[in-house]
């Protein structure tokens, strides 16, 4: 084993992005492999796939939606009530609508097939994993970022919120969305991972939860907020890196089992 | 076009499923030109090993080795020169067949392939009336039948460039005449130099591949006595 390493460096760098190799006993040819071309392919064809199954893409807004337009009904129509609710509600909203849009993520390709071929390609499985999470992100967390100010009106957020509301929601359905997928490709090969899947989810999003109601909730009450949405960002440049990873792992070993 | 001489190499292949021994001490080469039927009856792991064919499935013991090289470690080489078909056809049914293939042919090398072929809708196209779905390019795959489904992921081998087939029951839902056509075009990319691992229950009609080496892997011959541990 170590002897076969030793012989190239080259070799050394394992995975899809290594081309030439290194051993001179039988030249193969190597793969002209556009990066983006497998990210685009893929983000083209599930945009279209999402685009053709709306009533999908509408559960998760809808939930948020409904939820938020029961709270005045359940709690108190009281405007001073709902203005301390209204940061921390709608961001747990956010969260469960996006958790409930997990489960398909990966689920649908692993059911026809088109997962395998995913692992198959020579493209590397990172860029990959990227473009499914940002159209998840564009089906869930874009229109749910979208929506949250009209809903912000519903629960009388104070006027000052409403920036960071839009702020915090944009960057950080984007980190959940990421985050999701990591537990979505665990739990992809499982018949019934609804429940793991929160599981293994839920604690990763505390954090998100906590700085971004927080950086709502602080900028209604006139004190500074972008500390909170700093955090956020770094939040999103760390998932950005790591999670595509993680889940591209996941699923890799989802698909073997 | 192809490299001159390809060779896949099964060295010393063992495979436990779940405790029990698939398969061992599989050797095998197979070479340019050469048509491999893997057999054996139900749950004997003809699926399993064209997994670990893929790299799909590493759960190994042994070398596999793609002109000399293991598909391991040259992992986007390898399997920028394979195709898979398994099981499951790998198509979305709300896509048309046009869009599938769209999307394999950007998923196989970016359009720009080993062989410099550009895949583009007109050779989808013309891949598409070769299954026999002339006409069909732009009806959702939901709206086709169960063997049309199949024959949309059945063009992808008149699309790819890749000397290496691995087809797992290819001939599942087709009809008698799709299966003598498909069997043609698997003779002839073998007689191109090309090498098609695949598993059937069906026999092979021996006509079309009275000029090239039909080899069949019986599974059965490899199947594990067991090795019990001290």
């Amino acid at each position: 084993m170590t002897l076969r390493i030793l012989q190239g460096p080259s070799s050394m760098t394992s995975d899809s992005l290594s081309t030439a190799p290194a051993t001179d006993t039988a030249p193969l040819e190597i793969p002209d492999i556009n990066l983006w071309s497998g990210f685009a392919a893929t983000f083209k064809r599930d945009i279209t796939v999402a685009f053709r199954s709306r009533g999908d893409i509408a559960n998760p807004l809808i939930f948020f939606l409904i939820v938020i337009t029961m709270v005045p009904l359940g709690i108190s129509p009281e405007r001073d009530t709902l203005a301390l609710l209204a940061p921390g509600m709608i961001w747990v909203v956010a969260l469960l609508a996006t958790l409930l849009s997990l489960d398909g993520l990966f689920r649908t390709d692993y059911e026809d097939g088109s997962l395998e071929q995913l692992l198959i390609s020579p493209h590397p499985l990172y860029f990959i994993v990227i473009s499914k999470v940002l159209v998840h992100w564009l089906m869930t967390g874009l229109p749910l970022t979208i929506t949250a100010p009209i809903l912000g009106v519903m629960l009388s957020l104070p006027n000052q919120g409403y920036m960071p509301l839009i702020a915090s929601l944009a960057i950080g359905t984007g980190v959940l969305s990421l985050i999701g997928a990591i537990g979505s490709a665990l739990t992809v090969g499982l018949r019934k991972g609804g429940l793991l899947l929160s599981l293994i989810i839920m604690p990763l999003y505390v954090p998100v939860l906590i700085f971004g109601a927080s950086a709502v909730s602080s900028a209604s009450e006139g004190f500074p907020f972008v500390g909170q949405l700093a955090i956020l960002g770094a939040f999103l440049a760390m998932a950005m890196i790591l999670a595509p990873f993680a889940a591209a792992g996941a699923l890799r070993i989802s698909v073997n089992g | 076009m192809m490299p001159n001489s390809l060779t896949l190499e099964l060295k010393d292949l063992c495979c436990d499923r779940d405790e029990r021994r698939l398969f061992s001490h599989l050797n095998a080469q197979i070479e340019s030109g050469q048509v491999v039927q893997v057999a054996g009856p139900n749950g004997s792991g003809k699926t399993t090993l064209l997994r670990l064919l893929t790299g799909i499935s590493h759960d190994y013991d042994g070398d596999i080795l793609w002109q000399g090289q293991s598909i391991q470690r040259h992992r986007a080489l390898y399997l920028s020169q394979m195709l898979y078909l398994g099981h499951l056809p790998g198509t979305k049914k709300a896509l048309t067949p046009q869009e599938n293939l769209r999307w394999y042919a950007g998923m196989s090398t970016a359009g720009k392939t080993v062989t410099d072929t550009t895949i583009n809708d007109t050779t989808i196209n013309s891949a598409l009336s070769k299954v026999g779905l002339y006409g069909f390019e732009d009806v959702p795959c939901y709206q086709l039948s169960a063997g049309q489904q199949r024959r949309v992921a059945l063009a992808r081998l008149y699309l790819t460039p890749a000397p290496l087939w691995i087809l797992d029951e290819p001939f599942t839902a087709i009809d008698k005449r799709g299966v003598a056509e498909l069997e043609q075009a698997i003779a002839n990319h073998a007689e191109r130099g090309g090498i098609v691992i695949l598993t059937t229950h069906q026999d092979l009609d021996t006509q079309h591949f009275k000029n090239i080496g039909l080899r069949t892997i019986d599974l059965t011959d490899f199947a594990g006595a067991i090795e019990y541990d001290e």
